[in-house]
């Protein structure tokens, strides 16, 4: 019985959702897929190019915390710096300047070469963040989250100083990419420029399972997740390990921040709000595994697209609560997260 | 739980003594501004730092979502009782009706939120709180009936006559203030002498052997969220009174953080530290805002966040465990009445349910 409640209500809580949005979403925006099958294949997009973006993000954070029990609560703030030092670097090498760069004059380098810097430089602030305050607190992850937490304040604070007052600003997609493809269902045509963040998400994580699964660095960081103490009583420098996952997991941050900059723009505010997506994602997939990840973005960007699109006219900005529900539907029946591990 | 008159215990009961009585005749001898501005703020935020500082102490658990809980208070009673405001729904309840129906409901919500964090503990408590706490803001931002960005106003005029109006008469909402931040400390001193915070602080140190002694760890974690998050509704109610505005930038990611650096900066081990950490907050907040921080640059958030680094690197326990070290010689944790929340500590995954 208490197996079976748990799942008849999720099943009850996806059978209605799934027949709302099919049937009977009559008053709103788009009415019941049925009856307007290409905004709903659009929503369905604009929800799995999203989760992709979350996924990029999450991924890092969930990297970090399976290894080491650290969350990094500066996870949001290395997004939005990741967004703005890109924005930097894209004004200073593309030919054309001015406040926001016109996708014609931008080609793929153009874009390439910020983000990689991007990527790179919150890569490298990541590690020595973890050498110099992280390292020497090994084990201690409540004093662990609160340096994090304190190291948040003052990022935020000084990217304000330092970048731009913390406006907002977008990095321009290279011209090649942003333009709208056919698709050649119902006659849609789709953004290039989100495909594309849905293919650098797919490389993402097919290149994070490669890195895991497949080689002896990966091997050593998965025996590191499941066991700790015994990885480094066999004689493996789990130290090293330590700092090429926190190396790896803030660059995966600083690298959703370029993306996410290009896609919707850098602004004071994102950092919370992706400290946020990351909590939500690690929370309902399951902490401490590439598959967790992938499923609490998947989820939560669905969820999070459709409730903003789907809810009954003028209760639309109600899609926060859909937010908390999943959070509490998962919680209260799976508190590991979905496919995490009981501990 | 009975202790001798140790000279700790005489110095201590001394300077809260001196410090009542100063405060109990502070308006006669203060300025306005310290009395409406610096002592008010300090006793309504010592008071949602105490419900962060009584799980962490006597629960083992780290909560972010007090600010949140806080908020809903304050939201709830500018709904209720403002009549012609700009924004909320206006319902116009009697006021005193008005501060139960938001203490309820901010407590009935704690309640929910307690028993969805409950069953997990240390770091993932504090991450579900966090999300807890950040969904609270988003949804005060974007639910433009009950809040929106603009917030609430005018709720001060909406206030029973004992709190009036604050800014002709200060000194009523500061004894308000300060007679429910005392009782606020003596119902939590009362409450860890019961049997209920006897479990709570065996839960805290041993979940596992106490649930095997058959009590219910997350039922009686929840319960103590609860009560917390009845605290914190108290102080959320002083806040819609005393700021006569409720908007969401009250409750934002940097609230959350800035009840949590009250509650480190006081000390997370001891209930004094709630007042101790807000009025070091207030001050510095007030005092050295305009400090030139050297080579960063940057402005209140850089500095704060610094002490509040140095805090968590130097002295986990805060000011009150640093005013316990002096004691002990100089030991991390010796003296009882201990404390010690086990910012160490590493927990498992969920507890077994």
């Amino acid at each position: 019985m208490t197996r079976l409640l748990p799942r008849l209500i999720a099943f009850a809580a996806i059978a209605f959702a799934l027949i709302w949005v099919l049937f009977a979403a009559r008053n709103t925006n788009f009415g019941p897929a049925i009856d307007d099958p290409k905004n709903f294949f659009i929503t369905l997009l604009n929800g799995l190019t999203f989760a992709g973006l979350l996924f990029i993000v999450a991924s890092g954070f969930a990297l970090i915390f399976g290894l080491m029990r650290v969350i990094n609560m500066a996870q949001g703030v290395f997004f939005l710096l990741g967004g703005y030092i890109a924005y930097d670097m894209q004004q200073k090498i593309a030919e054309g300047g001015g406040f926001t760069l016109l996708p014609a004059d931008v080609n793929a380098w153009e874009w390439l070469i910020p983000a990689l810097v991007a990527t790179l430089s919150i890569g490298v602030f990541g590690l020595g963040v973890q050498q110099l305050l992280l390292r020497w607190n090994q084990g201690q992850d409540l004093r662990q989250a609160l340096i994090t937490i304190a190291l948040s304040v003052i990022l935020a604070d000084q990217v304000i100083e330092h970048f731009h007052g913390g406006l907002g600003r977008s990095v321009t997609w290279p011209g090649s990419i942003e333009k709208f493809v056919d698709l050649h269902v119902f006659g849609i045509q789709y953004s290039l420029a989100r495909l594309t963040v849905l293919a650098l998400s797919l490389l993402v994580g097919a290149l994070l399972w490669l890195w895991l699964y497949r080689t002896r660095t990966g091997m050593v960081i998965r025996a590191g997740v499941d066991d700790r103490q015994m990885t480094s009583a066999l004689g493996i420098n789990i130290q090293r390990t330590f700092a090429i996952a926190f190396f790896v997991g803030s660059a995966l941050a600083g690298f959703g921040g370029a993306v996410g900059a290009t896609q919707a723009g850098a602004a004071t505010g994102a950092d919370g709000q992706w400290l946020l997506n990351s909590l939500v994602v690690v929370i309902i997939g399951g902490l401490g595994s590439l598959l967790g990840a992938a499923v609490g973005s998947l989820l939560y960007g669905l969820v999070f697209t459709f409730a903003a699109v789907y809810l009954p006219s003028g209760y639309t900005n109600y899609a926060i609560v859909f937010t908390f529900a999943l959070l509490a539907l998962v919680l209260a029946f799976r508190p590991q997260g979905l496919v995490g591990r009981p501990g | 739980m009975t202790k001798g008159w140790t000279a700790k215990r005489i110095v201590e009961r001394c300077v809260g003594v001196v410090v009542l009585v100063f405060v109990a005749i502070g308006p006669a001898a203060l300025t306005d501004y310290w009395v409406s501005s610096i002592l008010t703020q300090t006793f309504l935020l010592g008071i949602a730092a105490a419900s962060l500082i009584f799980l962490s102490a006597y629960g083992g658990m780290i909560s972010l979502a007090q600010t949140a809980i806080f908020g809903i208070a304050g939201f709830a009673l500018a709904n209720l009782v403002t009549t012609d405001a700009t924004g909320g729904q206006n319902l116009g309840w009697n006021p005193w009706l008005g501060v139960a129906g938001a203490i309820v409901i901010a407590t009935a919500i704690a309640l929910v939120f307690g028993a969805l964090a409950s069953r997990s503990l240390g770091i993932y408590f504090l991450m579900i709180t966090l999300a807890l706490g950040v969904i609270g803001f988003y949804f005060f931002l974007q639910v433009d009936k009950l809040s929106g960005r603009a917030g609430i106003p005018t709720i001060r005029a909406h206030a029973p006559s004992i709190v009036g109006d604050t800014s002709a008469a200060p000194e009523r909402l500061y004894y308000v203030a300060l007679v429910l931040a005392f009782a606020v400390y003596v119902v939590i001193r009362y409450v860890v002498r019961t049997p209920f915070g006897i479990a709570l602080q065996g839960i805290r140190d041993e979940p596992v052997r106490m649930a095997s002694l058959g009590y219910n760890v997350p039922v009686h974690r929840m319960l103590a969220f609860g009560l917390a998050g009845f605290f914190a509704s108290l102080g959320g109610v002083l806040y819609a009174w005393w700021n006569d505005l409720m908007d969401p930038a009250a409750i934002d990611l940097n609230a959350i953080v800035s009840l949590l650096v009250v509650a480190v900066i006081g000390g997370l081990g001891r209930i004094e530290g709630a007042w101790l950490g807000a009025f070091a907050f207030i001050l510095i907040n007030n005092y050295v805002r305009d400090i030139e921080v050297p080579v960063l640059g940057g402005s209140f958030p850089t500095v704060i966040g610094f002490i509040f680094l140095a805090i968590v690197l130097v002295s986990p326990d805060g000011l009150m465990g640093l005013w316990d070290r002096v004691w002990s010689g100089g030991r991390r944790r010796g003296d009882p009445p201990e404390v010690a929340v086990d910012v160490q500590r590493s927990a498992p995954e969920a507890s077994p349910s």
